[in-house]
């Protein structure tokens, strides 16, 4: 585990010396910022709950999370620091949890920082807190599983720009995957069964629960399981560079 | 120290590395010469474990790379070839993060840092970001960094390319020093490094041993040798 600690620390000071750290933390706020009062209609819905902040987040890390995620393995590639650090005395998989820990540290920091909008609506009215915190942590675990599928993503090629569009597609997949024109269009030529397979892959169905308050042990699994297959998955795609 | 047996490595149908085998022992410098994609550092990167071979069998102080990865990897201290560095990384920064991952911490690390700086030469860059530094510079951090645990082997993938006749000359006497009393592989297609710092010299083309032994057993003057028994690239193959 200090290894990973170690992998962890170098990689988190490397977000904070380069410019990565603040452009993202600036346009992660004022986006969400954006969303949550004009697009939310924060305001006009009368109402003290954080739901109009929480349902942007799986659109708001689309673009988002890739774009911290896409440099993980993609830059070690490309700069040739991936052959120092896998002959470290270390196990591959140290490294990928080190620098997945990292990043998902780093996206906590974000979403700490939102708490402005906690206070506001505490200030305006009495909200269920219970609910709000249920919502941050399906936001951090939401945030972990498009990291993971990043950190995977970037794992395949020493291109930071074809693994930040891979990933968002692959992360788009999984939000449209129980989009109702989707399932639709699905069901015009596959089973029912097939069809409610590919919706339970949403990352939408998953959310909604902790937006309401309720976390469930199904959905938690849902994200973890995101997150352990794709970081196996990136430990293959290492394993057979 | 090293001892490497039938070593193969194939990237689809191209063969980069052909049925390898020598040993190196304790106090020995081997330099490790062919021309440009004969195999050099496709075979330096199975000893590190970076690579797995096809097949065949590296085993670095007893202990077999693929199937004991972290002792053999403990006791080797590694120079990739162009010398990669944490470009946003200071000098500092780098060393301490290459002890830690050594499993150096407190006042061993300090120590480590402050004998490989002093080794290598680093005092007047140590708070110099990785990326700003001269070729010759970042080469010697990054052989500080391979340097930092004392390792009993050494693997150095072209340290002197790209550096200044001086900076060369330091390099060759740092490692002709360390090769007193450990075992060191380092590549290289300048001919008179083999001369200035090995005690024996390994010349592979195409994957394969074309000659080993003494700089006096391969016979002079050496570049002529290596000419004769080894393909410029342009030759159809």
């Amino acid at each position: 585990m200090k290894h990973v600690w170690v992998i962890a620390k170098r990689e988190l000071s490397s977000y904070f010396t380069s410019p990565v750290a603040y452009v993202f933390l600036v346009i992660f706020l004022l986006l969400a910022g954006f969303f949550t009062f004009t697009a939310g209609a924060f305001f006009e819905r009368g109402e003290a709950s954080l739901g109009a902040f929480f349902s942007w987040h799986p659109w708001l890390y689309l673009v988002l999370v890739p774009a911290v995620g896409m440099r993980l393995w993609a830059e070690e590639r490309r700069s040739g620091t991936i052959e120092l650090l896998l002959t470290m005395p270390i196990a591959p998989w140290q490294a990928i949890l080190g620098k997945f820990l990292a990043s998902w540290l780093f996206l906590a920091v974000a979403l700490v920082l939102t708490f402005p909008v906690v206070i506001t609506v505490n200030v305006l009215g009495s909200p269920d807190n219970g609910m709000i915190v249920a919502g941050y942590i399906g936001s951090f675990l939401l945030a972990g599983a498009y990291l993971a599928l990043s950190c995977l993503t970037s794992a395949l090629t020493r291109n930071q720009v074809v693994a930040f569009i891979l990933s968002v597609v692959a992360c788009l997949f999984l939000i449209l995957a129980g989009f109702t024109p989707v399932t639709d269009l699905l069901s015009r030529w596959a089973s029912a069964n097939f069809v409610d397979a590919v919706a339970a892959f949403s990352v939408i169905t998953h959310f909604d629960g902790f937006q309401k308050g309720v976390i469930d042990s199904r959905d938690l699994v849902f994200f973890l399981s995101v997150m352990a297959f794709s970081l196996f998955a990136t430990s293959v795609v290492l394993r057979n560079r | 120290m090293i001892k490497i047996e039938n070593l193969v490595k194939t990237f689809g149908a191209k063969r980069a590395v052909d049925g390898l085998s020598f040993n190196v022992e304790r106090g020995e410098v081997v330099g490790f010469l062919g021309p440009n994609g004969s195999g050099k550092s496709t075979t330096m990167r199975m000893v590190t474990g970076y690579y797995t071979p096809t097949s065949g069998r590296v085993t670095v102080g007893g202990h077999d790379v693929v199937e004991a990865p972290l002792e053999a990897k403990r006791l080797i201290g590694y120079l990739p070839e162009n010398a990669a560095a944490y470009s946003d990384m200071t000098v500092r920064g780098f060393l301490e993060f290459a002890a830690e991952m050594r499993g150096l911490s407190g006042e061993a690390k300090k120590k480590a840092v402050a004998r490989a700086v002093d080794r290598c030469f680093l005092d007047s860059v140590l708070h110099q970001s990785v990326d700003t530094l001269s070729k010759g510079y970042r080469h010697r951090t990054c052989l500080a960094q391979a340097l930092i645990h004392e390792p009993e082997v050494l693997i150095l993938d072209e340290p002197t390319d790209g550096l200044d006749p001086n900076q060369k000359h330091e390099i060759r006497n740092l490692i002709r020093e360390i090769g007193k009393t450990k075992a060191v592989i380092f590549s290289t297609h300048i001919l008179e490094e083999v001369d200035a710092a090995c005690s024996r010299a390994i010349i592979i083309d195409r994957g394969r041993i074309v000659a080993q032994g003494t700089p006096d057993e391969l016979g002079r003057p050496l570049d002529e040798v290596f000419r004769k028994i080894t393909l410029p690239d342009t030759v159809k193959r």
